[in-house]
């Protein structure tokens, strides 16, 4: 009963936070999704220099700690190159850099596991390279891997907790928060937990209804 | 229509290719055999660059295809291909699979690209399976619907890489007879197949292939009949 009185009298402080996270866990989704393509076409690029930046980019990002990598954003470009970003620029960048390197991977894995066939037929229909990936070859990579697309999306919404340390003010933050006026060190954070939980339990029972209509409509 | 000057190709050490001359005329169905590894499909798809050759020259419609600042896309618009393990889009419906390319390739509108996948699925005995998936499909009529796929850019040329040998023996017939009518209406075709009986129907002209050569070419009653090298001959006694 108390976790629930808890949350009622502080739902302002929950609710906000929640809302925080969500927008960054959103933001780091989508960018790192973009950017994962990106990555991913760039590893498997013809041009050594470009397969060479993203393997780099890829090893490098996966790596370091994300924490380490949040600190060197949000205050070590700002001492060096007074390069000052707010709290939730630093947040959003470092959520999609890291995410972006393991969905790049993913990437990588769905579009190399797509048949070579499959290209072939493209390309003998007079299509060219960038046509035939957007079309024919992205497609059937990214439906082939969803699930592992739905892991990293769950790992970026409990990974943004660590925006925090930076003082952004996401659900951590907020019930840290609580935890210094309540002088209760449990309730905040089980309520936090739970919180996390319905986000990510809710976000893989939507990914689980998505990946099935897929699968029914081309079943082999 | 299309002529290949001493062409060569290697897969590192090996040479799969060893200077292949050849000339195919406009309306002539030709047909390639040999046992297998002989470079028969190598061969066939080196001419729409699919394999990109070693050496020698390839000219499509008077186009050298084989020059490097070439845009070989020009040209695979008008060279069909048909594959031995059909290859459709599994993600597109049989429509989005015939009319993706003349959308994207050729910017017909979809109207256009519809009227004409309607009637080729006709062609093909399919209509009825316009909105199917390829998975809903048996392997005979995925053939067909990759058949009728590659006919919508409207090729003056069609490769077939062993399209009937993924199939079950039922199946066979209803392929052969859509590649029959093709043939029939005119279209220049290159068909590389393991069906003797088919190759002696409606092949022009046979070519006989072993290790990455010619070894012997010519009419269906000429190369079946009476075939001059003993390699031929050799095959035909344990194919026919």
């Amino acid at each position: 009963m108390k976790l629930f009185e808890m949350f009622w009298e502080y739902r302002s402080y929950f609710l906000s936070g929640l809302q925080y996270t969500l927008l960054l866990a959103a933001i780091g989704v989508l960018g790192g999704f973009i950017v994962g393509i990106f990555i991913a076409l760039l590893r498997m690029s013809r041009w050594r220099i470009l397969k060479f930046i993203g393997t780099a980019w890829v090893e490098i990002l996966r790596g370091t700690p994300m924490l380490v990598q949040l600190l060197i954003i949000h205050y070590g470009f700002a001492t060096q190159f007074h390069l000052e970003f707010s709290v939730l620029e630093s947040g959003a960048i470092t959520l999609i850099l890291n995410s972006s390197a393991y969905l790049a991977e993913i990437f990588r894995a769905g579009i190399q596991g797509v048949d070579r066939g499959q290209t072939e037929a493209a390309r003998s229909l007079g299509m060219g390279s960038g046509m035939t990936m957007r079309y024919i070859v992205l497609p059937q990579a990214l439906k082939n891997v969803l699930p592992a697309i739905g892991n990293e999306f769950i790992t970026i919404i409990k990974e943004s907790s660590i925006v925090y340390v930076i003082g952004a003010a996401e659900i951590i933050y907020q019930t840290y928060t609580i935890t210094t006026i309540t002088y209760d060190a449990m309730t905040p954070y089980l309520i936090a937990a739970i919180m996390y939980f319905i986000l990510t339990f809710m976000l893989s029972k939507i990914l689980g209804v998505f990946e099935r209509k897929l699968m029914n409509r081309d079943k082999r | 229509m299309i002529n290949v000057r001493n062409l060569n190709k290697s897969f590192g050490q090996l040479q799969i290719l060893k200077g292949i001359d050849l000339d195919i005329v406009k309306g002539e169905v030709v047909v390639l055999i040999g046992p297998s590894g002989s470079g028969k499909s190598t061969f066939l798809r080196c001419l729409n660059l699919l394999e990109v050759p070693t050496s020698g020259e390839i000219r499509f419609e008077d186009q050298l295809i084989t020059d490097k600042k070439y845009d070989i896309n020009k040209s695979r618009e008008k060279m069909g291909m048909v594959f031995q393990h059909f290859n459709l889009f599994p993600h597109k419906s049989v429509m989005e699979n015939i009319i993706l390319a003349p959308i994207k390739v050729k910017k017909m509108d979809k109207s256009t690209a519809e009227k004409i996948a309607l009637d080729l699925l006709k062609t093909v005995g399919l209509e009825d399976k316009k909105d199917a998936y390829p998975s809903q499909l048996s392997g005979g009529q995925k053939q067909r619907i990759a058949i009728a796929r590659a006919l919508a850019m409207e090729p003056h040329v069609m490769l077939f890489d062993e399209p009937t040998s993924a199939l079950d023996p039922e199946m066979v017939g209803e392929v052969l007879d859509v590649m029959k009518k093709l043939a029939e209406k005119g279209m220049t075709m290159v068909i590389v197949t393991h069906e003797m009986g088919f190759a002696k129907e409606v092949g022009d002209r046979i070519l006989f292939m072993d290790g990455g050569k010619i070894i012997e070419q010519g009419s269906p009653e000429q190369l079946f009949g009476n075939p001059q090298q003993a390699r031929t001959r050799d095959f035909l006694s344990k194919v026919l």
